[in-house]
């Protein structure tokens, strides 16, 4: 069974930022100002993209684990390659796959 | 065939074979022993990282029929086509934290959809049942789109006939049936390099010769300035409905059984965290691609026929060399290609996990599992392309519409069943058929309107359902779906209640709470007697787990 652990942190009510600031519509419904001859309905909701990477960013690297927790998981990705191909080697005949 | 652009075509055949010879040499990419098994074949090993599950996501959410049917939009109704980036921003934020939670329960039970997950958590066949159909009915005609896509650029070349879109979903059937999800991973390389560079050269080629961008937006508030409702700015009563559409269509996207598919491939949760933040950058992309519509309008494109989905390609083929034109087209007919994979692939797994094995022939071994799978992709397309030749498009359109409002009520199974365990499987079904009686219900009652205000279409008109229709005094109207979930919300709560209150059994929970934290590192029990087959009490030791 997998270790008792926890996705909650305070950091991720920041997400709720991208999330609920692209649905305000009537803030942004207006032409003035324009940037580089787009009105401002079109520029802000694609500078709202960047809005969302920064937060997710920040969130993520606020709350990632340890860089030994991260090596060991891509580890146990090369290794579960491994066991997979030997299994595949024991157990299936091997016309198959292809 | 008179009045093929031969240069266009040439280049679109050169590199649609460049991506088949790819589609089967995946077989052997990062190299399976064997293919036949559903961990393999349906979710590529469950080994993608960072960058293969950007390409395989970013493929697989924004589509060819997005990329065509999005400016085609702007095109007819203005700002209210521009939808798709609020959309595609709000959605990354939403589904963080909750995408992952799905990849470890998957990762730790080895689920391969979201109806197996179904299954276990509420430890009810039958609910796993509803999510798997509603799963494979939403995706069918959304695989019947991506070859609108693929009609509309043969279409701009002059090429007439049905047979080279048989041809292309042939040969792509082939080599999904062959190599699985590792053929549109690796395919999605090609795709959205193409795309990237053709939507570059657009956003500073198109506008210098238009005249610049204040006389594209110009040109599109002149067009609209004549009719009704449409125009720059979205009407004041288009508010609400603009909101609420991009927020519905994020919260359905991911329940899509293909997003899910993306996911479940995906190597570790990290992976899945910086996709969060890197994906957006398609919904950058996606912006200039919508916007493509306005110019369409200032370059005063006319579409071919009837069809509005071909004013992208026709204004390509006006404002690029025919060589660059070509090298577009194949961006989006390949573009087409990628999601078909997927969405296949992920209704092939829906049936074979979640009904073949379930109810048909439940000691099923792993390899007969992949050869049903395989079988089933190829099916699946066959349907998709036999919808396209003899039912008209438009079904397809209509069918996609209700895709996106019918997914959606698999929400409280899926998504909340990975926070709570509090819903009782019996609630979830109840809501289920009231979300999607009065999702259906909605769609059924919403007229399309002509830009000189009369009815164009009786029923299934659109998605935006006006309130004034409920009998509320306002103007407003609201996407159906979004409604047709919340109906389904309360239902799902009030007979949870009432069930809970009957002391009605609720099952086993098949889950364990720290499975929907583990990590990559962490035991699983995939290698164990398959979930369905055995649905342990989530507390069983960790003695005999794998490793």
């Amino acid at each position: 069974m997998a270790p008792a652990r926890s996705d909650r942190s305070p950091w991720n009510w920041l997400l709720l930022v991208p999330i609920v600031v692209p649905l305000l519509v009537p803030l942004y419904n207006r032409v003035e100002p324009t940037l580089f001859g787009w009105p401002f309905f079109y520029w802000v909701q694609l500078l709202f993209v960047g809005l969302g990477v920064l937060t997710t960013v920040l969130v993520y690297r606020a709350t990632r684990r340890s860089p030994a927790d991260r090596a060991a998981a891509r580890a146990a990705v090369t290794r579960d390659t491994a066991a997979r191909d030997t299994t595949a080697r024991d157990t299936t005949d091997r016309d198959g796959g292809r | 065939m008179d009045g093929v652009n031969v240069v266009e075509l040439t280049i679109v055949v050169v590199l649609f074979l460049v991506v088949t010879v790819m589609g089967f040499v995946a077989s052997r990419w990062r190299r399976a022993e064997s293919l036949m098994h559903l961990d393999e074949w349906g979710l590529g090993g469950r080994s993608f990282g960072t960058w293969i599950t950007w390409f395989l996501l970013g493929g697989d959410l924004y589509t060819a029929y997005t990329f065509v049917a999005v400016p085609a939009l702007m095109f007819g109704a203005g700002a209210a086509g521009f939808f798709a980036v609020p959309y595609t921003v709000v959605i990354y934020p939403l589904v963080f934290l909750v995408v992952i939670r799905l990849w470890s329960v998957s990762h730790v039970r080895g689920f391969v959809t979201p109806a197996d997950f179904v299954r276990s958590r509420f430890d009810s066949p039958g609910l796993a049942l509803l999510v798997a159909l509603t799963g494979i009915v939403a995706t069918m005609p959304y695989i019947a789109l991506q070859l609108v896509g693929i009609e509309a650029i043969l279409k701009a070349m002059g090429v007439e006939g049905e047979l080279p879109l048989v041809v292309a979903f042939v040969i792509l059937a082939l080599y999904t049936y062959n190599s699985g999800l590792r053929a549109p991973a690796l395919i999605a390389f090609v795709k959205d390099t193409l795309i990237y560079l053709t939507i570059i050269v657009a956003v500073i080629v198109i506008p210098s010769k238009l005249g610049g961008w204040d006389a594209i937006f110009g040109a599109a508030e002149e067009k609209f300035s004549a009719g009704t409702g449409a125009g720059v700015l979205l009407p004041a009563t288009g508010q609400l409905g603009y909101a609420t559409l991009a927020l519905g269509s994020a919260l359905a996207l991911f329940l899509y059984p293909h997003s899910i598919t993306g996911i479940l491939a995906a190597s570790n949760r990290d992976v899945l965290k910086r996709n969060m933040s890197a994906l957006p950058l398609y919904s950058l992309a996606l912006g200039a691609i919508a916007l493509l519509g306005f110019m369409a309008i200032a370059a005063g494109v006319t579409p071919i026929g009837e069809d509005g989905n071909t004013i992208v390609p026709v204004l390509f083929q006006e404002m690029f060399p025919s060589w660059f034109a070509g090298i577009a087209f194949a961006a989006i007919g390949i573009g087409a290609l990628v999601p078909a994979a997927i969405m296949s692939i992920a209704a092939a797994n829906l049936f074979t996990r979640n009904i073949y094995k379930e109810f048909l022939k439940k000691d099923a071994t792993p390899r007969q599992e992949a050869q049903v799978a395989k079988v089933t992709s190829l099916v699946v397309k066959v349907g998709a392309v036999a919808a396209i030749l003899f039912i008209d498009p438009q079904f397809s359109i209509d069918l996609q519409l209700i895709g996106g409002v019918i997914i959606l009520q698999t929400l409280p199974a899926v998504a909340l069943g990975l926070y709570t365990r509090w819903l009782h499987r019996g609630g979830l079904i109840a809501g289920w058929f009231a979300g999607m009686a009065a999702g259906l219900l909605l769609l059924y009652n919403i007229q399309r309107v002509g830009p000189d205000g009369t009815v164009v279409r009786e029923h299934f008109g659109g998605s935006s359902f006006p309130l004034s229709k409920l009998g509320l005094d306002v103007a407003s109207s609201v996407y159906a779906g979004f409604l047709a979930l919340l109906v389904n919300l309360l239902v799902t709560v009030l007979v949870t209640v009432a069930l809970r209150a009957a002391r009605v059994a609720e099952g086993v929970d098949g889950t364990a709470e720290t499975d929907y934290t583990a990590e990559r590192e962490d035991p699983t029990f995939r290698d164990l007697p398959d979930p369905l087959e055995s649905a342990p009490p989530g507390s069983t030791g960790g003695a005999d787990a794998r490793r």
